[in-house]
Parts: C-alpha cells; sequence; structure tokens
C-alpha cells in the first residue's frame, strides 16, 4: 500500500501548537509587507552581494537599503520546519514527514559552522529549505535582517547569488555534455554579469583560486576529465562565482579519497577565510569537523540535540548521541580490531513517525523512564554557546 | 617460517584494453595471507584495488586482458583452473565477495532470504528449506531478525542490507571472505555496527578476511595486516601495529598524515599532486613525482625489500645501494 506513496512538499501544512510558528506562509502574497515590521528592511532586498563592479543589473536593485546592524547575525534560523507531505495515489494524505522539526540556530559574517547528523536526519533538508529549493512549512529563515519567505523576483535572484552551494557528488553535479567554461559561464549569464571577457576574467580567477591553473587549460575540458578532487574544485569554483556571502557544503567531501578529502576541506577553509564568508558544512563524519569549523551542531531525527564550539562539543560532548557519534568513530589504530564498540540499539526513527518526547529516547543509554519519552527536552546551555536538548541536563 | 599461506599471490598482472591502450591496473601485486588473518588492502581510488579484488574472483570486464602471475589457494593455482572449475570448486565455496555498494545489488523482486540461500542452492545443491534455514542462522549471525528473510530488499535499511549481503558471503562458509569497500556508503554508527560483526565472525569462525578500502580508520577496525597500493603496486606490506604507528614508505607517512583524525590536535597534511596515469605510468618509482624524500636513484624502478619478517616496503631509501 505504501508503496503508491508519492512526496509532495506542503507549504503551509497546518501543523496545530508548532512552538513558535510565524505567520507566514510562504505562499501568501502579502507575506512580504507583514514581515517588514520587523524593522530593519523595508524593500525585500537582499544587499547586492558584493556581485562587484561587472555587475550589470540582474541582482542589484540601486536602492538597496544596508541593514548592516552591529551584531547581527548573517543567517538566522528561527524554529524552522520542513515537512515533506506523503500521499497515496497522488491525493489521500497519509501524513508529514518532519524532516526539518524545529530547528533555531544563527550564523554570523564569516563564521564556519558544521551541521553533523546520520542519514535520514533532515540536515540535506535543512540545507535545501536554507538555499529556498524547499518551501518552510513553519518558522523563520532570515538572511542579512531579510525574511527568506518575502523574496520575490530579482530580490530572490540576488538571494541566490549570495549563497552558494557545493554539493555531495561532484560528477552529478556537472553536465556531462558542457564544457568547464561552459558550466562556470552559466550562473554569470543567469545574473547578467557583464561582457564575455569580463565572464572570462572572473571564471580565470575563480578557476585560479581553487588550483585549477592553467584556467585556459582547465576549462577546455568536460567533467569526465577531470578527477574527483578536481571536480570538487570546479564545484566550488562555481559558488564562489558570484562572490557569495555563505556558502552551504553538503557532505563535499564524502565521495572523495582519504588524501584528497583533507585538500578540498583545506581549499574551503582558506576561502571561507580569505573571503570572510560564512560557510555551512554539513557532513556525517565528526573526524573532519575539528579543523574546518568554529562551531558543530548535532542533528538527530530533523532537531539540533546539541550545539556548540567545535572543541568543546568534541572534547566535552554532552548529549548521549554526540557521545555515541563520537564513540563510534576511531583513529587508525591497530587495537580497533580487538574490540567491539559501543553502539546504540536500533536505527534512527522514522520521521513520518518520530518517537514521542526526546527522539533519542528509544536508544539512549541512559534514557530517565518517566520524564524523556514523554516530554520534549529543555534546552541547557552548559556554557554560554554550548546548548544541550536533554533532560540530564536541564533537569 | 610459518604455517603455508592459505592465499598466495605472485607477481600477478592485469591490464585492461582500452582506446588510448593498455591499462596496467594491477602491476606485479605479491601479497599472502594466513589464516583466520585479515589484510586489509589500502589505496586511493584508480589505484587498481578493486581489480585486484575483481581478478581474484574472476570478475573481470570483457576488455580485461587474462591476468598473469599465480594465484594459489592452499597451494594450488586457481588461475590456472578452467572457468567451469572455477566456479565450482572457488567463487563463492572458498572465496566470497561482498562488493562495493552490494547493498543496492540485491534484486528487488525476491524476497531477502532466498536470494541469501541462493548461494546454497547453487553450490551446495541444498534443498530451498535448508538453505533457508541456514540462511536464518546466517542472518542472526549478523544481526537481523529472522523475520526479515521473508522482506523485499526495499523494506530494509541501507545497514541491514548490508548486513544482508554479508549474509549471503557467510552461508557457504568460504574459506576467505573479499570485503570491497564494504562500509563506504554507510553512517558513521551503522558502520561500526557492520564492522562489530565483522570482528566478531572473525573471532568466532576463524574465517579470513581481505579488506579493501580507501577509508584508513575504518581499515584499522578489522586488520591484521595492511597492504597499500599505489598505482597498481604494492608500496608497503606491514603488520597493523606497525603500519598504524610507524609506516616505512613516504607514502604510507603521508597518507598516514593525511587522514582527518577525531583527537589530533594539528590538521591533516594533504598529498601535494596526483597519482600517476596508469596508462603510461613513470618507469621508476611510482610515488617519485610526489615525494619529498626523492633521491637521483628514484628515476630506476624500486625493488621490493623486506625490512623485518612480513614486512615489505617499495622504496630505494630502504633498498640501500643494493639492486
Amino acid at each position: 500500500m505504501r508503496r503508491t506513496t508519492s512526496v509532495s512538499e506542503t507549504p503551509g501544512s497546518e501543523k496545530p501548537g508548532s512552538e513558535r510558528s510565524i505567520g507566514e506562509r510562504p505562499g501568501n502574497p502579502s507575506a512580504g509587507v507583514a514581515t517588514a515590521t520587523r524593522g530593519t528592511v523595508a524593500t525585500g532586498g537582499v544587499e547586492a552581494t558584493g556581485t562587484g563592479a561587472v555587475t550589470t543589473g540582474g541582482a542589484a536593485t540601486p536602492t538597496a537599503p544596508t541593514y548592516q546592524q552591529p551584531h547581527q547575525p548573517l543567517l538566522t534560523v528561527e524554529a524552522l520546519q520542513t515537512h515533506f507531505e506523503l500521499r497515496q495515489w497522488g491525493f489521500l494524505r497519509v501524513g508529514s514527514v518532519r524532516a526539518v522539526d524545529g530547528v533555531s540556530f544563527t550564523l554570523d559574517h564569516g563564521e564556519s559552522a558544521t551541521i553533523v547528523g546520520e542519514s535520514g536526519c533532515g540536515k540535506s533538508s535543512l540545507a535545501r529549505t536554507l538555499l529556498g529549493l524547499h518551501r518552510p512549512t513553519a518558522g523563520r529563515v532570515t538572511f542579512a535582517g531579510t525574511d527568506l519567505a518575502t523574496l520575490r523576483g530579482r530580490a530572490l535572484k540576488a538571494y541566490r547569488a549570495a549563497v552558494g552551494y557545493v554539493q555531495q557528488d561532484p560528477y552529478g553535479a556537472l553536465p556531462p555534455f558542457m564544457k568547464i567554461r561552459r558550466i562556470l559561464e552559466e550562473p554569470l549569464i543567469v545574473h547578467g554579469v557583464g561582457t564575455r571577457r569580463a565572464r572570462e576574467e572572473r571564471i580565470a580567477a575563480a578557476l585560479e583560486e581553487v588550483g585549477l591553473e592553467p584556467a585556459h587549460e582547465t576549462w577546455q575540458k568536460f567533467p569526465h576529465q577531470l578527477s574527483g578532487g578536481q571536480q570538487q574544485r570546479v564545484v566550488i569554483a562555481r559558488a564562489l562565482l558570484l562572490r557569495p556571502k555563505l556558502i552551504i557544503a553538503d557532505e563535499p567531501v564524502s565521495m572523495l579519497d582519504a588524501s584528497v578529502r583533507a585538500e578540498i576541506l583545506e581549499l574551503l577553509r582558506t576561502i571561507q577565510r580569505q573571503h570572510r564568508l560564512a560557510l555551512l558544512y554539513i557532513t556525517h563524519d565528526l573526524s573532519t569537523v575539528r579543523h574546518y569549523a568554529h562551531r558543530a551542531m548535532v542533528m538527530y531525527a530533523g532537531r539540533i540535540v546539541e550545539q556548540g564550539p567545535v572543541e568543546r562539543l568534541l572534547d566535552r560532548p554532552h548529549h548521549p548521541y554526540t557521545r555515541a557519534l563520537l564513540a563510534a568513530l576511531v583513529d587508525p589504530d591497530a587495537a580497533n580490531a580487538h574490540q567491539q564498540r559501543p553502539i546504540p540499539a536500533g536505527e534512527p526513527p522514522s520521521l513520518l513517525h518520530p518517537p514521542s518526547g526526546c527522539r533519542f529516547h528509544p536508544r539512549c543509554p541512559a534514557i530517565m523512564v518517566g520524564r524523556c519519552e514523554h516530554f520534549d527536552p529543555e534546552e541547557a546551555h552548559p556554557r554560554p554557546g554550548h546548548r544541550v536538548a536533554c533532560w540530564l541536563h536541564s533537569r | 617460517m610459518s604455517a603455508p599461506a592459505l592465499l598466495e599471490i605472485a607477481d600477478l598482472r592485469l591490464s585492461y584494453r582500452t582506446e588510448s591502450g593498455a591499462v596496467r591496473a594491477v602491476d606485479g601485486v605479491n601479497l599472502e595471507l594466513q589464516r583466520n588473518e585479515a589484510l586489509v588492502v589500502l589505496g586511493e581510488s584508480g589505484c587498481g584495488k578493486s581489480s585486484l579484488a575483481k581478478t581474484l574472483l574472476r570478475l573481470l570486464p570483457r576488455n580485461a586482458v587474462a591476468p598473469e602471475g599465480v594465484v594459489r589457494l592452499d597451494g594450488e593455482d586457481i588461475l590456472g583452473y578452467s572457468e567451469e572449475r572455477f566456479r565450482r570448486e572457488v567463487r563463492w565455496v572458498r572465496i566470497a565477495l561482498v562488493m562495493q555498494a552490494a547493498m543496492n545489488a540485491l534484486n528487488p523482486v525476491i524476497r531477502v532470504g532466498e536470494q541469501v540461500a541462493e548461494p546454497l542452492r547453487i553450490h551446495r545443491g541444498w534443498s530451498r528449506r535448508r538453505a533457508l534455514e541456514r540462511a536464518a542462522e546466517a542472518f542472526s549471525e549478523v544481526g537481523i531478525a529472522t523475520d526479515f528473510l521473508s522482506r523485499y530488499p526495499h523494506e530494509l535499511s541501507g545497514g541491514m542490507r548490508q548486513r544482508a549481503v554479508i549474509a549471503m558471503a557467510l552461508v557457504t562458509e568460504p574459506d576467505i571472505v573479499l570485503l570491497d569497500e564494504p562500509t563506504s556508503a554507510l553512517d558513521v554508527l551503522t558502520q561500526a555496527a557492520i564492522m562489530n560483526v565483522l570482528k566478531r565472525i572473525k573471532a568466532e569462525r576463524g574465517m579470513s578476511f581481505i579488506l579493501i578500502t580507501h577509508d584508513v580508520a575504518t581499515s584499522s577496525e578489522l586488520a591484521d595486516r595492511v597492504a597499500l597500493m599505489y598505482a597498481g603496486q604494492i608500496v608497503e606490506e606491514a603488520a597493523a601495529e606497525r603500519f598504524f604507528t610507524a609506516p616505512a614508505h613516504p607514502y604510507s607517512q603521508m597518507l598516514m598524515a593525511a587522514v582527518p583524525k577525531l583527537h589530533q590536535q594539528q590538521p591533516p597534511r594533504p598529498i601535494p599532486g596526483r597519482p600517476p596515469s596508469l596508462l603510461d605510468p613513470p618507469a621508476g618509482c611510482r610515488f617519485a613525482a610526489r615525494c619529498p624524500q626523492r633521491i637521483d636513484r628514484c628515476s630506476e624502478a624500486p625493488p621490493s625489500t623486506t625490512l623485518a619478517p612480513r614486512h615489505r616496503s617499495r622504496c630505494w631509501l630502504h633498498a640501500g645501494g643494493k639492486r
């Protein structure tokens, strides 16, 4: 029966009692006006996004206001929910997959954060919601002071230029029948960047920046003529072309060899520092986060269960799930072969029917019966900046 | 020295015919595997490690040139076997394979139990009933509830499918299980759970494993011995303790430094450069172009040198002056 179900997005699908649900339905044309009450933004334009002198229209609204307030984060995510409606035979509602279910965090200008979680925990849905590819069911995403749901037309286009995306599978992300040059020129044409010559210069600069010199040789090639690491460099170059403020990298190295992983992560870090970009690095592999992010967020079953500075999270994890993830990871050591690793029983829950209370309770080795399975854990703050959603710590 | 090896590979060579010439994927590999030993073949993608696995099981594509060299299983050269004899006596009877992304290779329209039981019905001629009973045992061995026997592959999670494929490799009780990147598409916890299963089976059943992977950290979960492959050749072969703490070959050392580690304070150091093309590999040491310890001698091919019992390295630094 279930086999005939199909997935469709549910913009604004009702969720009674969803916490802090912030009014707008993304499809509502009046939403733009409604959110302007937040004060800083009057017109729905994202800042010109530094597309620079060569920008000839498209991106920038000449009257775009400056809304750089002193301590305003670049990205604010509040109680975000992205649910996908499951329908049977295309019309019978079966339920919703609650891929992102109440996620809140902020990201500052030039800050790099990582989201860690297993497959199916909703981390890619979160990324795609932030990219504007899924509409949030509830909650709000604010980018440089502007509510994402209010963006239309040019402002939306400008937002897309301001947020670069690095996909997981570089080969799948590059059209196989186009030469690199054509692939990289496309976004520049779409966003109306200058003359052919200006575009070429920018492509060459981007290719050089990701270490694919000489550019005029690289851009003659087709994606299959490049190695996996080189392909991922092209994807990164493409994400940089429109001079974004934020790069979202969804598992950028999971398809690559161990020795190439370090290279690509190093490249992302260098670029992030040089351009003072914000970076959201999404991964399932905690061993790759220490040197490449300031802050880490651990996601489980659609929610962030723990977040804090990377070092603190890795060295003093508080949530039982974070601890389990860290205990499952090994550094190369011959002794590993002779010991069983402690693994929490069971598998991640279905997001169609997530467990009540704390979502980790069915697998949690430290479950407090009578509390964890009934009540959503309150967030505890063991230290400033370190937040844990677990009853062990909130009492 | 020790007991005769269960599997002995000597000077194995395999190439593929392509439009641009012969690709020498496996180029003179020597290895040996003892009983109840787990050997890890480590290497970056394109180094020929999967070709090595395919050669051992004779699952080669059409453009492969017949392999040269010697592969002895319990002293018998199985490379010389006819196709039919190999199928009857070796493949899945004595050497079973867990392929890369095997969890997606299950037939979607046949119940999982039937698929796991199939090798027994074919190779041993067992009745369906008896084979299914054995499949149920294999299921519990790898930690899947036996009621999943009658499910279809899509009803199982990725981790469970991978366990089912491992069960399929175990049912015929082969001497050697060859695992080609068995966990690379899985999550950390699932990965660790599957490695737990393999460790337990190795301890309980005394099976031998060849694990082929690019993931250094995961490889240490099973390895007794490590063979590092680069551009079609084994550059170092050593006991796991030795390899993970004090590798000898410059490539081994750089690879260990390039691996992101959870508890390491300094960031990983990438290895500059790329592996050479297998179409036209350099005449000398294949790692020379990327090697910081390169000497003049490196333009000649280094011999494989024994540094200690069962510890070999293919590097002029260790071969010294002798040829």
